[in-house]
């Protein structure tokens, strides 16, 4: 079959049970794909080429036998490196996790499994997700398809980078910030958090608990639909799951938004968003309108308060997770190291990187006697009242528009020299990862240098429903 | 900045975190730190009084099951993974003498 990775997910797997292609042939062509780009690109920290082939074989046999009938039976994917899989190498783009090779798999890779989906590979990231750019991995930058001069975003970057390259049908990422959001945006592609509890975090290896969610990163809608039905499960072993009924998301797939309450927050378009990121949003809130949605103006507020809250829990949350890191049960250890005190923070000061032990450092603090209080508890009840504000907001509007990030991807090596200006960028994404609630990211544009431009949906808690039908409205009228 | 990081602060940060620093590693620690408190401070702006810290967005309980075993001897997988490992155990260095 002839340009087989112009196909959706969706599609392919059509395609597939037709007859027209096979799983080994869409394999194929991903690899020769990768093979092509690659290097340059760098979305990828492993490469399962025997495995996926082997693997992609015994689908295309399970669906010719009509033992697999699923919509993304036989679809090769790209699995970020944060997520365990068994026999296949777990990096989380850490040195300290360099030779780490789970002896078993993460839930929703396990359910993709089921449904017939094939690894290709693990996909590079910022190391432990701490980052915005994929510039923090301990093997190499990831460039952005677009313009490989510029970052694909982060911290999801490789999985994002991977689908915009065509180097997979889809990939799955996670977002604890909007690293799955962010990198979708910059990379032109959709990206979808979950309302928190919905994806299963067994297996994710923690950076934030209370803020972690697995989520799809696709070439368009349905993708994004279909992946978020497979992947949604209740799941024992993550106490934090959730056991939903209304897991049809595909059934959300619907070219309509009349009578739809959009809310549009002021503080979203104040100082700091760059003109044509504003200008792309405002003209996709006015196709909206057009299209029969209500669309007003309103005020969140609370907005600049979301990034120090976030980092205060997220570094406290991460600096009690890293803890396992210590040379023991798995990863890396530092060679020469005398006693086990020392070796503890020997093999931790060599394996981690820079932002992540700042991360640590802070986190430590925070939750240090003494400052517990005036940092830690300080921050979770403005998570309080940022809940809040977003309930309110809700009472009025079925989905709060916006753009992902102020701007476009930044160049290459521009991010990393000033982290608070960095985190800034986090303003748009974050305060939903507090709340738990959803968000879609979806192209809405191009600047200047043609680098895609993402807009940014949030709807009320179990509403992800919501968000696919706008996004898929939307889509339809611009494709 | 207004919050000025010791030399104490920061060696006792990097015990908590279990984190050896070299100097120069401590003084761009001392710097990032205090202007990430200095950023944080922000929140001193807002009255929190009476409002409960929200640690879980959700109502969720504490999952309970009956303590029964249900996976079996994992051992051998357990301990695939470790830098050392001894008559099925894991190695550490020498603690004491």
């Amino acid at each position: 079959m002839e340009d087989i990775l112009s196909l959706s997910a969706v599609e392919l797997s059509a395609a597939i049970k037709e007859g027209k292609t096979t799983a080994v042939e869409a394999m194929q062509a991903v690899l020769s794909k990768i093979e092509e780009v690659e290097k340059e690109i760098n979305a990828y920290v492993t490469i399962d080429k025997e495995g996926a082939l082997k693997k992609a074989e015994e689908v295309q046999k399970k669906i010719e036998a009509g033992e697999l009938s699923g919509p993304l039976a036989g679809v090769p994917v790209a699995i970020k490196d944060n997520m365990c899989t068994e026999g296949v190498l777990t990096t989380c783009s850490s040195k300290i996790l360099n030779n780490f090779i789970p002896t078993f798999s993460a839930e929703a890779v396990i359910n993709l499994e089921k449904a017939g989906v094939v690894m290709i590979g693990k996909t590079n990231m910022d190391e432990f997700a701490m980052g915005s750019t994929t510039e923090t991995s301990a093997y190499g930058v990831t460039k952005n398809p677009r313009n490989t001069e510029h970052v694909p975003g982060g911290s999801s970057g490789g999985s994002a980078a991977a689908v915009a390259a065509n180097e997979c049908f889809f990939a799955l990422g996670s977002d604890t910030g909007g690293s799955i959001r962010q990198p979708a945006s910059y990379c032109g592609v959709v990206g979808l958090k979950p309302t928190y509890g919905t994806v299963s975090r067994y297996g994710l290896i923690a950076y934030g608990s209370s803020l972690d969610q697995i989520g799809p990163i696709t070439k368009n809608v349905a993708d994004c639909a279909t992946v978020l039905e497979v992947i949604t499960s209740y799941d024992k072993k993550d106490s934090t799951s959730i056991d939903r009924k209304d897991t049809d998301f595909t059934s959300a797939l619907v070219d309509d938004v009349k009578g739809m309450r959009i809310g549009i927050p002021r503080d979203y378009f104040g100082e700091g968003l760059d003109e044509e990121v504003k200008n792309a949003v405002l003209a996709a809130a006015k196709e909206f309108e057009k299209k029969g949605a209500i669309v007003e103006e309103f005020d969140l507020s609370l907005v600049s308060y979301a990034i120090p809250t976030y980092y205060t829990i997220a570094a406290a949350e991460a600096s009690s997770n890293l803890e396992r890191f210590d040379g023991i049960k798995y990863g890396y250890r530092a060679a020469d190291a005398e006693g086990l005190h020392n070796m503890y923070k020997k093999t931790r000061s060599e394996g981690f990187g820079p932002e992540v032990k700042r991360r640590i450092m802070l986190g430590s603090f925070v939750l240090s006697s003494g400052y517990y209080d005036a940092y830690y508890l300080k921050a979770l009840r403005v998570k309080a009242m940022i809940r809040k504000a977003f309930d309110e907001a809700f009472e009025k509007y079925d989905i709060i528009l916006g753009p992902v990030a102020p701007t476009t991807a930044p160049k290459l090596g521009q991010s990393l020299s000033d982290p608070i200006k960095m985190y800034l960028g986090d303003i748009y994404t974050i305060s939903a990862n507090l709340a738990g609630i959803p968000g879609i990211s979806l192209p809405c544009g191009k600047d200047a240098n043609g680098l895609p431009i993402g807009m940014q949906m949030l709807a009320n808690s179990f509403e992800e429903k919501k968000l696919i039908q706008a996004a898929y409205t939307y889509e339809k009228g611009t494709v | 900045m207004s919050n000025i990081i010791s030399d104490e602060t920061i060696e006792y940060v990097g015990i908590l975190a279990k984190l050896e620093l070299s100097d120069e590693e401590k003084e761009q620690a001392k710097k990032d730190m205090g202007s990430m408190l200095d950023y944080i401070d922000q929140l001193n702006e807002l009255d929190t009084t009476g409002i409960e810290p929200m640690s879980h967005v959700f109502p969720v309980q504490n999952v309970f099951r009956e303590d029964i075993v249900t996976n079996g001897d994992e051992s051998e997988k357990t301990l695939k993974n470790a830098p050392g490992e001894k008559d099925n155990m894991f190695m550490v260095p020498r603690t004491f003498d």
